[in-house]
């Protein structure tokens, strides 16, 4: 159908022997290539205030439109903790045998909904940004992480608001609060471990963002974010392995090291054996095998 | 080979490119949730089958762009010319062939990585650091970026959310962001038909000047005339295919005949590039 195709011979002609050769003569490198694994890591550094910049924008842009504005960052976590309590504390009583049972609640719904929203963030971070993705050249960790970096400024106004909470039922102030700061870090960067494992599935196969409500569901009612875990101890009907299993999963690691920091009534017989090396295990496990995971299909995000 | 000293120096090699792309859920012929489960089940099936269309956007593409070349890409609509843009910019994985750039060519347009309900401060910070520039060098250019946006001249705008702009506005804002940051090859699609007359004069001037510091500028375009006025080579795809390689006049000419506009007169209301 090329009728016209007669290429005046001119300087630009494509020389059709070895375009190759003519780009390996003068340097030039593959559009799009994957970098190196270092390389990768030393791009997303250079990219830290894009990052941090991101994550605050999306969350100021949040509740922008809401006449209440920046409010409803400390309200939607105790509307959420509200709701809770009153059909666990109050319907259905499972606050019997917890002592300092709003506490014990709250920091459980506060922290999981944490993982939660990083692992939903992050599994539509490709997906859901696919303009951005196509349009701006920045390494693709970049949209993950600013999303459970998002999550986690969000945390920090429900741990401000958890924090008057815990004042008000009488939980005294102790050293012990401190451990709250390199559990966070633990936390984080599992989240963004997994975040990154989820983006990748979530930009092969879009339909996950459907399923995870339901396995994320699945999972909060498994890792005792309302109740607590170490009834299950004294259940005889369960075998062991899936106690320890319970009591190992990450997110129920999380929660009780929380708790455990947090709240005096909380003692440390209520956490899983090892905790601080399981906490320390997942976070290296999710946050390296994630971020490589992700790295390895970097230049595929955006197709199609 | 031996190097000529004046020997051109190339900045974008394409050698048989083929870019391809795959659209889930076109059902073919069949239910598209039978299609779905059909897709899911037989992976190895042939795509067709399973309901994935195939879209061949460029078909064996091969060019040659050298330093200080500013290219026109001209095509009817749906020609593959910003599909190719994109490839070179290293955001489309190519099927088959190479492309092999000189360092990283950019697109111009930030408008993905803008927010509408920030202020426009923000977003000039946000799409200054989404294009990869340092924070002191947005703090730089910031007052830079404003005053050419011309946001500010009708009172204090640039500390409105965006989305209270007008869409001319809005879109000045965008090009003034976007075209703040030098690039070694600068690809541009249709971005030079923003706002009105004054800031249209005013942004071609701003390409001109980043066309100097660029090695090399790609422009897609339905406006014959600002690629006579910018251009001094043209590609016209057509179909996917790259139909004429050839100084801008030339094919131009054939261009114009084959779409039987002898006097081409600017589009009104030209194509926004929205990449999604």
């Amino acid at each position: 159908m090329s009728t016209v195709l007669d290429t005046p011979p001119q300087p630009p002609a494509p020389a059709d022997h070895d375009l190759a050769a003519l780009a390996a003569r003068h340097g030039l490198t593959v559009s799009g290539a994957r970098p190196s694994l270092p390389e990768y890591v030393r791009r997303l550094w250079a990219r830290r205030h894009f990052i941090t910049a991101f994550a605050t924008a999306k969350l100021t842009a949040q509740y922008s439109q809401a006449k209440l504005g920046q409010v409803w960052q400390v309200m939607t976590p105790l509307l959420n903790a509200a709701v809770y309590y009153f059909i666990f504390g109050v319907l259905l009583g499972t606050k019997h045998g917890v002592p300092d049972y709003i506490p014990f609640l709250v920091t459980g719904v506060f922290i999981w909904t944490f993982t939660q929203s990083s692992i939903m963030a992050g599994t539509r971070a490709i997906s859901g940004n696919l303009g951005l993705v196509r349009a701006l050249h920045f390494p693709r960790a970049a949209l993950p992480i600013s999303f459970c970096l998002q999550q986690l400024q969000q945390l920090l106004f429900s741990m401000a608001a958890l924090i008057v909470i815990l004042l008000c039922f009488g939980v005294p102030v102790s050293a012990s609060w401190l451990l709250a700061f390199p559990a966070l870090v633990l936390q984080f960067t599992f989240n963004a471990g997994v975040s990154m494992i989820m983006a990748r599935w979530g930009a092969k196969t879009p339909d996950i963002a459907q399923l995870m409500p339901f396995i994320l569901r699945t999972w909060m009612y498994v890792s005792g974010v309302m109740w607590s875990l170490d009834k299950l101890a004294k259940n005889d009907h369960l075998p062991h392995i899936v106690k320890v299993a319970l009591a190992a999963n990450p997110a129920a690691v999380y929660i009780d090291l929380m708790r455990f920091a947090l709240i005096d009534s909380f003692h440390a017989g209520q956490l899983p054996h090892h905790v601080w090396p399981l906490a320390v295990g997942w976070a290296l496990v999710a946050g390296v095998g994630g971020f490589i995971y992700f790295w390895k299909a970097e230049e595929t995000y955006g197709r199609g | 080979m031996a190097e000529h000293p004046n020997e051109k120096i190339p900045t974008v090699v394409a050698d048989g490119v083929d870019i391809v792309y795959r659209v889930n859920g076109t059902g073919a012929g069949r239910g598209s949730a039978t299609a779905a489960l059909n897709r899911i089940v037989r992976r190895k099936q042939t795509e067709k089958a399973s309901g994935v269309r195939r879209v061949h956007a460029v078909k064996n593409v091969s060019f040659v762009a050298y330093r200080g070349e500013a290219i026109g890409l001209i095509g009817t609509n749906g020609s593959g010319k910003s599909t190719l843009l994109k490839a070179v910019a290293g955001l489309l994985p190519v099927e088959n062939g190479h492309i092999y750039t000189d360092g990283q060519p950019s697109l111009l347009g930030v408008n993905a990585a803008l927010m509408n309900d920030l202020t426009g401060e923000r977003n000039v910070h946000l799409g200054g650091l989404a294009m990869g520039m340092s924070r002191e060098q947005v703090r730089d250019r910031y007052q830079e970026i404003v005053d050419f946006s011309g946001i500010n001249e009708k009172g204090d705008f640039i500390t409105l959310p965006m989305r209270t702009y007008s869409s001319g506005m809005a879109a000045r804002l965008r090009f003034s962001i976007a075209a703040a940051k030098d690039h070694d090859v600068l690809l541009i699609d249709e971005a030079l038909a923003t706002g009105d007359r004054s800031f249209q004069k005013r942004s071609e001037e701003r390409i001109r000047e980043l066309r100097k510091h660029a090695g090399t500028v790609f422009l897609v375009s339905h406006n014959n005339k600002s690629i006579r006025d910018t251009c001094d080579r043209v590609l016209w795809l057509e179909r996917g295919e790259l139909r004429m390689d050839g100084p801008t006049e030339d094919v131009l000419k054939e261009y114009e005949a084959f779409t039987g506009d002898k006097a081409p007169k600017p589009k009104p209301q030209p194509k926004v590039a929205v990449p999604s």
